[in-house]
């Protein structure tokens, strides 16, 4: 593939989820020729499947809330792994970031003196976990995703951003000092490839949940962000870390959002018993989701789940009675009328965990610039790349992020990356151009796609990774289990290096996207089974049978995962907040 | 059953044509049209379609199913045959076919972006949000939850003549939605950018969008919105 056009570009933000579209804002309102390539036309990434709002310290429900107080327990949450800078960036600087989507149009739920409404989510407390359950939740109904993506695609038409759409960015192109100076992207409808040439990249790619056969994501969260980092030799952080949402819809996936808990809904088992309690005596529903989600997987297990199976527990609401549903949970109530073909107003809902986020990522410090540590160990800037939103670990979410906070990660993020940039570029932030054989380098994985003409099919090869990651790194995990399933990857992995296009026309081709995100999906699985299998301990999310308690004194660190060595390091969590003293490190219970 | 689908390549084909596609069902679940073409994916990778959140939110997958617009991800195939035995895919009608079931949605979009949809307010934004009762906020009810799938816009025959001056029902829907805004302050500039023969007169009540809406939303009763706030300030 000789001579490819090449765009050029300040900026090229890759995604036009929250995160991404909140960074383009800031830099088109700066005036930075900023791109957004959006592998879907924006309003359609996965930001708009959140419900139940973002999780920030406004002051409307309780006057006296305290943005330390959300800091707490947030670090809490994370199981002390997340970062208490950027914990205490995210708590500090949300309000702002919230108002000003209030500006921008967000409609908001509304409290009777005309301030946004606020309900409460899972792992809220007052007073530093003294004074109970906090509702620190800014909602918009339970479509407050929707909503959020809306008014900043919508922002960001006001400003001017230059959108291209349906376009999917391949791989990172790198030049001769190893920086990032943009990445190679195909326009879907026309099939054509191009550089797209920028002094600043940011990843805003989302999640990953596809690498699992029950996930809530969407069908495009397939971790692009991830392989492209991986694919270019930089490294991932917490891989082993996803969130098994409690309530997803048994049988569709679907999301059911916390939200329900937060307005009063509650979990049973067969016997019609509130489980929850047994569990989490204080917070009950409301304890953290990696808690709630062991605890139904345990009530599986112990032979009390509901149905003929005994494979999912309910979720019930209809006590909340149809007024409060219709007005609070409207969006509820239409994806299980559709999708479990019950009626909250008068049954419960069937649920089971299920795959719905990815807390590691590409690790970044606040500016959303991109690290990698040096022979020191010590942390060294990634020159040209950034990464916000559920494709960075900052990491505020540690080993377990709490409800609400995605939302405002992203907002928060993808601003401090945009501001950061900014900032990068107006000091007069240059690179060498790449070269022609560099510019090739990122052409190399979709070469050897359109090369082979005989190979499996991308859907075989998908579903049997799902069904690998699905059984051996699930909610709970096992050493010797984990090591089958990492032999299992192996495999896998040369049949995706050997599948082939049915359909090679240039013209809205998706087969040739199915190809090319199955090679991300593999990146993202490979990192996480490496990263759970080495981290022997439990901790947030990461529950292992054969390691079952948390390890502070060896595992009070991130992993960082380096696909050259297939192998992890360890990374220190930052415990130096700015304004606040330390949260140190104690039991976590709820 | 008998799946009849609506294929284009622009490389290959010189016209459009039906494809028809047997498929065997998993027995004892009601899937939605969705999962069939995924299905059917997995048979012929090279039918093409858009997809997205697979739960009605994203609008990704907006097409014509048995002879009626809808969300495939949330058209259950027991609602769609409704008696009939096998399953008719077309695109959207009305706008130009890119391939297979994926429409070129342009003039859709164009038509959006017309109306200017972002909040307008020319007063300085105070240190925190800007207050709203209850009941301001319950205006936007029915209104901000529009997902763009265009399957209002595409079932609209006064879109299809007029797609350039007709800003059509998805449209005027957000129209209206900033309009009713106690937020917004731009009223007289947004109405007056709506005022001649084309924009907004010329729907004709016809009342598809709301048949099809896969949100439940009522464009034309936000279009009867709009009308009386243009009748009003021309008297």
């Amino acid at each position: 593939m000789s001579n490819i056009r090449t765009m050029d570009f300040d900026a090229v933000i890759v995604g036009g989820g929250g995160a991404g579209l909140r960074a383009a804002l800031q830099l088109a309102e700066s005036g930075f020729k900023t791109a957004v390539v959006s592998k879907v036309f924006p309003t359609r990434s996965h930001t708009v499947s959140a419900q139940g709002g973002i999780t920030c310290a406004i002051a409307s429900s309780d006057p006296n809330d305290d943005w330390r107080w959300h800091m707490y327990d947030t670090v809490k949450g994370s199981d002390y792994i997340g970062d208490q800078e950027a914990i205490e960036y995210m708590c500090s600087v949300g309000p702002q970031a919230v108002f000003e989507l209030d500006h921008m149009g967000l409609p908001f739920s509304r409290t009777e003196n005309g301030r946004i409404y606020q309900r409460p989510f899972g792992g809220q407390s007052k007073d530093f976990g003294k004074g109970g359950q906090a509702a620190r939740t800014c909602a918009a109904a339970d479509r407050t995703g929707h909503a959020l993506l809306h008014t900043l695609y919508q922002g960001n038409l006001k400003a001017g951003t230059n959108f291209l759409n349906e376009w999917y960015a391949m791989d990172l192109v790198k030049n001769q000092d190893g920086a990032v100076v943009g990445v190679t992207a195909i326009c879907i409808e026309t099939g054509e490839m191009v550089y797209l040439k920028a002094k600043a990249t940011v990843f805003a790619t989302g999640g990953a949940g596809r690498i699992y056969a029950s996930t809530t994501n969407a069908l495009i969260n397939t971790g692009d962000g991830i392989g492209m980092a991986l694919r270019a030799g930089f490294p991932v952080q917490d891989m082993e870390m996803w969130q098994f949402h409690p309530t997803g819809i048994h049988g569709a996936g679907t999301l059911v959002t916390e939200g329900c808990r937060g307005e009063g809904g509650y979990l049973v088992n067969k016997d019609g018993e509130r489980f929850m309690e047994r569990y989490a005596p204080n917070a009950k529903d409301l304890a953290g989701r990696d808690v709630v989600a062991r605890s139904m997987i345990l009530e599986l297990l112990e032979g009390r789940g509901c149905g003929p199976e005994g494979d999912h527990v309910y979720l019930k609401l209809d006590h909340l009675g149809e007024k409060v549903l219709n007005e609070k949970l409207p969006g509820i109530l239409e994806l299980s009328r559709t999708f479990a073909h019950a009626d909250p107003v008068k049954e419960p809902i069937p649920v089971v965990p299920t795959c719905h986020y990815m807390m590691g990522g590409i690790p970044t410090n606040i500016g959303g610039q991109a690290l990698r540590q040096d022979k020191d160990d010590k942390d060294q800037i990634i020159d040209g790349l950034y990464a916000c939103g559920e494709a960075a670990c900052v990491s505020v979410h540690g080993a377990n992020r709490l409800g609400g906070n995605s939302l405002l990660d992203l907002v928060v993020f993808g601003r401090a990356a945009g501001l950061a940039i900014d900032k990068s570029l107006r000091e007069g932030y240059e690179t060498r151009a790449a070269s022609q054989s560099d510019i090739e380098a990122a052409l190399a994985t979709v070469q050897a796609i359109e090369s082979r003409t005989k190979g499996e099919k991308v859907a075989d090869v998908r579903k049997d990774l799902q069904n690998t990651m699905q059984l051996y790194f699930g909610v709970f995990r096992e050493g010797k289990s984990m090591q089958e399933g990492r032999k299992k990857l192996e495999t896998l992995r040369e049949r995706v290096n050997n599948v082939a296009l049915e359909d090679t026309s240039k013209a809205f081709n998706t087969a040739r996207i199915e190809a090319l995100e199955l090679t991300n999906l593999l990146e993202v699985a490979e990192a996480t089974a490496i990263a759970a299998e080495q981290r022997t301990e439990s901790r947030g999310a990461h529950a292992r049978e054969d390691f079952t308690e948390r390890d502070d004194e060896n595992w009070l660190c991130h992993t960082m995962y380096y696909p050259a060595e297939k192998g992890i390091r360890k990374r220190a969590v930052n415990f130096s907040p700015t304004t606040v003293d330390t949260f140190e490190p104690m039991v976590r219970t709820y | 059953m008998k799946v009849s689908v609506y294929r284009y390549n622009p490389e290959a084909d010189r016209k459009p044509y039906m494809q028809d596609y047997t498929l065997d069902l998993p027995e004892g679940k009601d899937l939605m049209v969705l999962d069939v073409l995924n299905l059917l994916k997995e048979q012929d990778a090279t039918l093409s379609y858009r997809r997205s959140c697979r739960e009605g939110v994203c609008g990704s997958d907006g097409m014509n199913i048995n002879g009626r617009n809808g969300l495939a991800c949330i058209t259950p195939l027991s609602q769609a045959l409704n008696g009939k035995s096998s399953l008719v895919v077309r695109p959207l009608p009305g706008l130009p076919v890119v391939r297979d079931l994926v429409i070129d949605m342009s003039l859709f979009y164009q038509q959006y972006e017309k109306i200017k949809p972002y909040l307008q307010n020319d007063e300085p934004a105070p240190a925190i949000e800007r207050l709203q009762s209850p009941e301001d906020r319950a205006k936007l009810d029915g209104l901000y939850e529009c997902i763009l799938c265009a399957c209002c816009s595409t079932s609209c025959p006064s879109f299809w003549w007029n797609p350039e001056r007709f800003v059509g029902p998805a449209g005027l829907l957000q129209a209206y939605r900033f309009l009713a805004d106690s937020r917004d302050t731009a009223t007289d500039e947004r109405l007056a950018e709506l005022d001649d023969p084309f924009s907004v007169f010329r729907c004709r009540g016809i009342m598809n969008c709301v048949n099809v809406c896969p949100k439940g939303l009522n464009p034309t009763r936000a279009i009867g919105h709009i009308r009386s706030m243009l009748l009003k300030n021309a008297t």
